[in-house]
């Protein structure tokens, strides 16, 4: 079935010339840029801007444990006064939540390759991608306002009652989150429409890449989830300006039903930051094992699994928060099944790596690290899910190593190995492997040492977003704000490693780790239309007849 | 857009090279595809709106469900008949904007401009009458949450300065679309008569809208008997639902608290029902912020957000208009007509549950 | 894949119906409404309307709004099925707009579940002045 055309799939004569046209070269100029409506562009330019989000939510981190290595007791000789420790934590939240870990991974690498793996020219709607960008752009402006004008303090969930009585600039932050959300859902319904409508001939359902299939089912949650967030935070600023008195019990409305709004999207939220990484890890793991996925089709359809499930369960936010016993108890239960799900890839992944050729280079080091922390992110979560242990670990920092054992071990550490596996693709640079995986290991263990800590401060009753704690929790403190400081050296090499490889970097060769997936088959990088001539679409994880040829340092598929 | 002709110099061999027509976009491949797009995309964004909404009318079923006597003490002040009006309307122009789809397939460009207008005629029609509505309740203090004024308490302003505040766009855009009609006209451009004609009629559809719901307010002002709220000034183009309030109040006589027409009509004005006496009896538990101002907010909330989506469909209409203008559809690209057309009939589809949820409460 | 470009219009006048066909006849996919169903289903609609302020007008008690939304859902399901197309349009659509349905009922459902079940928990705020704390062991039962 596949498109009967002359493969590109032997050693492009043109790996040698560095003066081929790419996306980077088609055109220049800021404003060829700023109007493009080429989706690798706009990967590229999103990939920036979430790097730098992070760069600043991750200096807020710092700040934090710094004003954390002291039980800061006596206020006088705190780093931070409460006041100002609640709006760090506040913007590092927020920043981080919706400006960086949301986007990150459908935005920029998704952007940059699901037309590539589809074999197609562009997405479905190339002038809503740029929106979606400018979305973004526009909703961080907001909170670099919110920033700058300081004041929010109401934690990154805006709970009300004291968000409405707040004097912080709440309705400008939530206002940058209702311009995100709509960043947020036109890329899911872009995505959603190109891998319904602009997949190639002979590539079925299941003949797609596992990235594509996250890819999709984060887009299905995005178009779901976001819009519900949108009126959630809508209705808050209302609240605020007009004192509508639907959240603010002094009229009569009810707190808890603004939980119920606001996590309503914000679980499901939380499977958007992991379903990407989960399908990088898919792509990652079989490429770097030489291997073929195991179990493909139980990983597709965990991944359209975890999706619904995820919008079952929102109330395990809110186990204290004053629900009906009966709903407890049920959002508990529901909880634990959508548990299964992520399970089944984790042992497909470690399934794929049996017997395989396993290339310990710095994409596979940091997928290696994933499914170790995500693990221990995934089962503490399951403490949680438990309706009697949560009551004594909700708001505790156990909470808070949970969650970024998750979204930081998981999502992050997925994004960084994306990032140097596809970096090559993107860039055609090489990168610095020994630094890269110097990176990989400085931040896994800076990161553990940072967060392992954090579970024991939790059962042991140290409460989360405390400017000061007792003395007995200080050696754990300091522990924790050590492995913070080793884990920003870690992140820092990686991105000095990967800024190296644009200056000193070899060229890259169009296949350097051996996939099978279509975007190894395009130039080095991309030129602007993607592909010359239709590809070929086979298996995307047939390793079998690709070769390793040293002459280019990189690998080809032999022809049938 | 334009022809895309992709040729890679380091390739030898020839690629192959689509015709594009202008209205098929480069990196689609037939007239098929793009159809097929850009219809789930819409159907994915009527998706996400439906989502939106649904926020709010799960605020509406949880007050209405702890609180019905709140909603009932309320739904006098929502007129019937003008929600009835707007139904209708908004039913009409979803019938037009179907015949605007049928007629862009089979390239009726008089018919499809005709309709696209009738269209943008019948949501400034059912703006005008919503002016109406919520000039009304201003003028009766009925503002949302914290700014709900009591029902014994407020001194009313005149309405009047509301509805002329809710003019004043609509009346700046008639002028400037009057004007663009004369541009046309002068400069004999068909196209710019084309689009400006419906523009005109949608501006004056508005105020047809305001005098339809003024008419009725009235009616239902001289039809009833006791007015309730302490008016000053002639109030002769506002409804009270006095009739309703009538029957309510004697239905209430054994709920004295909630009951606030009295027999005394010696008062401010002739007919008002309020003595300075009954002034300082305790509000009623409905009347008051946290309880008929709680209604008021979702009722503004609801039909506000509803009312700005059709604000936004009159501009993407215009769009249409304009590309219409241009004889730019169809039957192999019509996809923009169809796909506003979905957009409009979700408009629709969130009145027809809003009609029965707020106004029709007993 | 660039289909052969014909041009299959039908002329003007309320043509009988398009829709027989399938997608890939000529790459003709227009789907031209029936006038005479334009118009049956907008009538339909109106009666329903007059007939769901008719029903209003009668205090059917905990009926009443399961009646006027019922109504109103027959209403919806009109203009999705005719106005929007949907009967003849791909069945991945209707799963779509149907699914985001499931979406709203799980929401609503949760919510309100919830919400009864700690209602008589609530402490209510019997006087409300904006600035006055809210009066304390008022549960108001209704």
């Amino acid at each position: 079935m596949s498109v009967v055309t002359k493969p590109v799939t032997m050693p492009a004569p043109s790996f040698e010339a560095g003066t081929e046209d790419n996306y980077l070269t088609h055109t220049s100029g800021f404003l060829s840029w700023a109007l493009t409506l080429d989706h690798k562009r706009i990967g590229l330019m999103y990939l920036a801007g979430v790097l730098a989000s992070f760069a600043g939510g991750g200096v807020l981190a710092l700040l934090i444990r710094l004003h954390l290595w002291n039980p800061n007791i006596d206020k006088t000789q705190a780093l931070f006064s409460n006041q100002v420790y609640n709006q760090i934590f506040t913007l590092h939240g927020a920043i981080m939540v919706f400006l960086f870990i949301i986007p990150s991974i459908p935005a920029a690498l998704g952007n940059f390759l699901l037309p590539i793996m589809l074999g197609t020219k562009d997405v479905a709607f190339p002038r809503l991608n740029l929106s979606s960008f400018y979305l973004w752009v526009g909703g961080a402006l907001f909170f670099l306002f919110s920033l700058f004008a300081t004041g929010l303090d109401t934690g990154w969930t805006f709970y009300t009652p004291y968000s409405i009585e707040s004097r912080g600039p709440v309705v400008a932050a939530t206002m940058g989150v209702f311009v995100l959300g709509f960043s947020s859902i036109f890329t899911g319904l872009n995505f959603i429409v190109t891998i319904n409508t602009m997949r190639p001939p002979g590539m079925t359902w299941f003949r797609m890449p596992l990235f594509l299939w996250a890819t999709y089912a984060t887009a299905i949650i995005q178009v779901l989830a976001t819009p519900v967030l949108g009126i959630t935070v809508l209705l808050l600023a209302a609240e605020r300006v007009l004192g509508i008195g639907i959240f603010d019990p002094k009229l009569n409305g009810d707190p808890v039903t603004f939980q119920h709004f606001f996590w309503f999207y914000s679980h499901p939220a939380v499977y958007i930051m992991i379903l990407p990484a989960m399908g990088i890890i898919s792509e990652l793991i079989s490429v770097h094992s030489h291997k073929g996925i195991f179990g493909y089709r139980m990983i597709a359809y965990s991944s359209i699994a975890i999706a619904l499930f995820g919008f079952l369960v929102w109330g395990h936010h809110m186990f204290t928060s004053g629900m009906a016993d009966v709903t407890t108890i049920v959002f508990s239960a529901l909880t634990f099944t959508v548990s299964i799900p992520s399970a089944i890839k984790v042992f497909n992944w470690i399934g794929t790596m049996y017997k395989g050729t396993v290339s310990l280079n710095t994409p596979m080091i940091y997928a290696l690290s994933f499914i170790f922390l995500f693990t221990i992110g995934g089962l503490t979560g399951l403490f949680l899910g438990a309706l009697s242990v949560d009551l004594h670990l909700h708001d505790t920092y156990f909470v808070v190593a949970h969650f970024h054992y998750v979204m930081m071990g998981g999502t992050l550490v997925a994004f960084l190995g994306g990032l140097f596996h596809w970096w090559p693709k993107m860039t055609g640079k090489m990168f610095n492997d020994f630094a890269g995986i110097v990176s990989a290991a400085i931040v896994f263990v800076g990161f553990n040492l940072t967060f392992l800590p954090q579970f024991v401060l939790g059962t042991r009753g140290m409460p989360r977003r405390y400017a000061s704690y007792v003395e007995e929790f200080q050696d754990l403190h300091r522990l924790s704000t050590i492995g913070a400081m080793m884990l920003g050296t870690g992140l820092l090499v990686a991105g000095l490693t990967l800024l190296h490889s644009l200056f000193y970097g070899k060229k890259a060769p169009m296949n350097p780790w051996g996939g099978a997936t279509l975007e190894w088959e395009c130039q080095t990088p991309p030129p602007h239309d993607n592909f010359s001539t239709p590809p070929t679409v086979g298996d995307p994880y047939d390793f079998s007849n690709i070769e390793y040829d040293s002459k280019i340092g990189g690998y080809f598929k032999k022809k049938r | 857009m334009s022809t895309t002709v992709a040729h890679d110099s380091t390739e030898k061999h020839q690629v192959e090279i689509h015709e594009h027509p202008s209205w098929l976009a480069h990196h689609f491949d037939d007239a098929q595809q793009q159809f097929d797009a850009g219809k789930m995309g819409m159907w994915l964004f009527l998706v996400t709106e439906v989502l939106f909404f649904s926020g709010m009318f799960c605020a509406y079923a949880l007050f209405r469900n702890r609180d019905p006597e709140v909603f009932e003490f309320c739904s006098r002040f929502l007129n019937e008949k003008l929600g009835a009006i707007n139904t209708g309307v908004l039913l009409f122009s979803s019938l037009t904007m179907a015949w605007a789809v049928r007629s862009s397939q089979l390239k009726e460009t008089k018919t499809l401009i005709g309709m696209l207008g009738a269209t943008l005629g019948c949501a400034a029609i059912f703006l005008g009458v919503k002016s109406v509505e919520y000039s009304h309740k201003w003028g009766l203090g009925l503002f949302p949450g914290k700014f709900f004024q009591s029902q014994l308490e407020n001194p009313v302003h005149t309405e009047n300065n509301y509805l002329w505040n809710l003019c004043i766009i609509p009346m700046i855009l008639l002028v400037c679309f009057a004007l663009y009609y004369a541009y046309g006209v002068i400069t004999a451009s068909k196209f710019h008569q084309r689009v400006a004609g419906p523009l005109v009629i949608a501006a004056i559809c508005f105020f047809g809208g305001v005098g339809l719901g003024t008419f009725l307010e009235s009616e239902e002002h001289e039809a009833g008997g006791t007015v309730v709220h302490n008016a000053e000034g002639e109030h002769a183009d506002h409804a009270d639902h006095a009739e309703h309030d009538h029957q309510h109040a004697a239905a209430e006589s054994v709920k004295p608290a909630i009951s606030f027409v009295t027999e005394d009509t010696s008062g401010i004005h002739g007919d008002v029902a309020i003595t300075p006496a009954e002034l300082v009896t305790p509000v009623s538990a409905v009347n008051q912020k946290g309880m008929a101002g709680l209604f008021f907010s979702i009722y503004y909330c609801m039909t506000g957000v509803h009312a700005v989506h059709i604000i936004g469909g009159m501009a993407v209409l215009t769009w249409l208009i304009v590309k219409a203008a241009r004889f730019e559809f169809h039957s192999k690209y019509y996809g923009p007509v169809d796909n506003v057309g979905l957009y409009w009939h979700l408009v629709d589809f969130i009145w027809i549950f809003l009609f029965p949820l707020l106004y029709l409460i007993t | 894949m660039s289909a052969p470009s014909i041009q299959h219009s039908d002329d003007g006048h309320g043509h009988g119906h398009g829709h027989g066909h399938g997608h890939g006849h000529d790459g003709e996919f227009s789907h031209p409404m029936p006038i005479w169903m334009l118009l049956t289903v907008f009538f339909a609609l109106l009666i329903l309307t007059c007939l769901t302020v008719y029903q209003s007008q009668f205090d059917l008690g905990n009926m009443e709004i399961w009646a006027s939304l019922a109504i109103a859902t027959v209403k919806a399901g009109l203009v999705i099925a005719f106005f929007m197309h949907l009967l003849w349009d791909k069945p991945l659509n209707m799963i779509i707009i149907l699914g985001s349905l499931i979406f709203v009922a799980l929401f609503l459902g949760f919510t309100m579940m919830d919400a009864s079940g700690y209602r008589e928990n609530l402490i209510r705020n019997e006087t409300l002045q904006e600035s006055q704390p809210p009066a304390l062991n008022v549960a108001v039962s209704k």
